[in-house]
């Protein structure tokens, strides 16, 4: 990315329940107790930066429920992916997966979910923030990361930094994301699942239920984990000695209602686990209101990781950007 | 015994294996752990995201963008096929004296760790700075380090409730384990002292005052001793009872 200037791009004149910076997240920290943050809908960020000209891991603000309302301090290009929050500019629908030029003095609202739970707000350039342990990635509960470095969420009256690139190719305005990208939230999800150690350990018909019941999305879901409601899983090990846990684990404690681990979990745990999310489903999984419907697909390895690397194919191909 | 015929590698995901050493909690284990956590930097490189490790185990975390579970799960059985713990490499892990007021103002819980363990609380207090610990794990917080083994008479469960806030640097027991907390954070640990120093500081090189395969002394010191090194004299708030 070419470099650029640090000016106040964004004043907060609502901050709503959660809004927090989020860059790709904090690796290599991991074994000191220090979580991994980040996007949680990782591919909805991505595609934020890519259509405003970002590199990956420029941090993005991630917007939960709504309730932000912003006001543009200089002219802008931005664009707003994820969840549909019912964003306005002067009070007009804002296009969501595009990016768009916005003036001076533009308030932008983000209102009720009609769609998903949280919105991506990306900036031509990027926000910044002095990274902190390695990176920008907002961790309220270890109060890391944000744009102050202590881990606190946007909150009135802020004043927010953006790189205001000098590269007139860089964000070009009408950078639309394909129609394929931008994901039917309210659609029941299909969370793929990369079958764990533990697999074993639970009971047939408890194997049976979890590849086959309708999984219910319980009210208790934040950026640590996802509980999810519906037959009780049964597993001959009640506990293990804790171990390091990894994104998207689904773990099942003794209730036998799992839980799927998001980028804020705690970096060990004891409760054996049936698999792991795919980055994917995991980013899909935190679209999810509190009701909705998911279900859980076994996916072999070679699978999920074609996936993968097809996401990041066509979210880093550049000269496949589709320009309005 | 040969330990290191169990060694499994075990899927974690897109970007991880966990590679299972042993299936209970010995001291011996931290030996191999570190020696295992060396030798994966080693083969893994730039590929290496994260190396959790833990009482029995290493969770390895890798580009999936650079190599694959399959290329990452060769270069592990590698590895493991020349897994031996070395000199010089943490075997003795660094020794930190950890100086600690344990008083029943910032230790609330010594009298029922003293009741449940048949002991005075001066006999408590000698148990618990009798003997060097080691760091098994790190998590719950960050700088958050597990140590053990503690004195069998000190074993006590967590408490039912756990408190919704307990101060940085309390001292706690629970299990067969004994801890600092870095930060102030809910908790569940018998508290039983409060500890001056800087667990974790993100302007320190490393951050973490612990790691794993340290090794942790507790030394007991009088009040103006731990306010005099900057400790926080405030006293733990009593636990609200849950109306019943």
């Amino acid at each position: 990315m070419s470099t650029g200037t640090a000016r106040v791009g964004f004043r907060v004149m609502r901050a709503g329940p959660l809004a927090l910076l989020q860059d790709a997240g904090r690796f290599g920290v991991r074994h000191l107790g220090v979580t991994q943050g980040g996007p949680a809908d990782l591919h909805a960020w991505a595609w934020a930066n890519r259509l405003t000209g970002n590199d990956w891991g420029t941090p993005a603000v991630e917007i939960t429920l709504g309730g932000l309302e912003l006001q543009a301090e200089c002219e802008l290009t931005i664009a707003v992916t994820g969840a549909d929050l019912s964003a306005k500019q002067d009070g007009q629908p804002l296009p969501l997966w595009c990016s768009v030029r916005i003036r001076k003095g533009a308030r932008l609202t983000f209102g009720i979910p009609i769609a998903g739970l949280r919105a991506y707000l990306a900036v031509s350039g990027g926000f910044v923030a002095e990274p902190v342990l390695g990176s920008a990635a907002c961790v309220v509960r270890e109060q890391l990361g944000g744009f102050n470095g202590r881990g606190q969420r946007l909150a009135d009256r802020d004043q927010l930094t953006v790189l205001t690139s000098t590269d007139p190719a860089d964000g070009t305005p009408g950078a639309e994301a394909p129609e394929l990208e931008r994901p039917d939230y309210t659609a029941p999800a299909i969370l793929d699942l990369l079958p764990g150690a533990q697999l074993a350990d639970f009971t047939g018909r408890s194997l049976f239920d979890a590849f086959n019941a309708e999984w219910h999305v319980d009210d208790r879901a934040d950026r640590m984990g996802v509980r999810l409601r519906g037959p009780s899983l049964k597993c001959g090990i009640a506990s293990m000695i804790s171990e390091g846990i990894s994104l998207g684990a689904l773990q099942v404690p003794p209730d036998g209602q799992p839980i799927a681990l998001l980028n804020d979990r705690q970096t060990i745990g004891g409760y054996p686990r049936l698999g792991n999310l795919t980055p994917l489903a995991a980013s899909r999984l935190a679209q999810c209101q509190p009701g909705q419907v998911v279900r859980l697909r076994p996916v072999g390895a070679e699978n999920a990781l074609g996936k993968h690397r097809h996401f990041i194919n066509r979210v880093m191909a550049r000269d496949q950007r589709p320009l309005g | 015994m040969d330990r290191l015929c169990l060694p499994r590698l075990e899927p974690a995901g897109l970007d991880g294996w966990m590679v299972r050493l042993f299936d209970a909690i010995e001291e011996t284990n931290l030996l191999w752990l570190t020696a295992l956590t060396h030798d994966c930097e080693a083969a893994f490189g730039e590929s290496l995201v994260d190396l959790v490790p833990s009482y029995t185990t290493l969770l390895v975390i890798f580009d999936p963008l650079q190599i694959s579970a399959w290329q990452a799960r060769q270069r592990l059985a590698k590895v493991l096929a020349r897994l031996a713990p070395q000199e010089g490499i943490g075997a003795e892990g660094e020794l930190h004296e950890i100086a600690t007021w344990y008083d029943p103002s910032v230790g609330p819980d010594l009298a029922r760790v003293a009741e449940l363990s048949n002991l005075t609380e001066t006999a408590v207090i000698d148990a618990h700075t009798r003997r060097d610990y080691r760091v098994f794990a790190l998590g719950f917080s960050p700088g958050f380090a597990f140590m053990g083994l503690l004195d069998e008479r000190l074993n006590c469960p967590r408490m039912d409730t756990p408190r919704q806030n307990v101060p940085a640097g309390s001292v706690a027991i629970a299990g067969q384990q004994t801890a600092a907390y870095p930060t102030a954070t809910p908790g569940g640990w018998n508290l039983i002292g409060r500890t001056s120093a800087r667990l974790f500081d993100r302007n320190r090189d490393g951050f973490s005052l612990l790691k794993v395969g340290d090794r942790v002394r507790f030394v007991a010191v009088d009040r103006p001793d731990f306010a005099s090194e900057g400790g926080d004299t405030a006293p733990v708030p009593a636990c609200r009872e849950t109306g019943r």
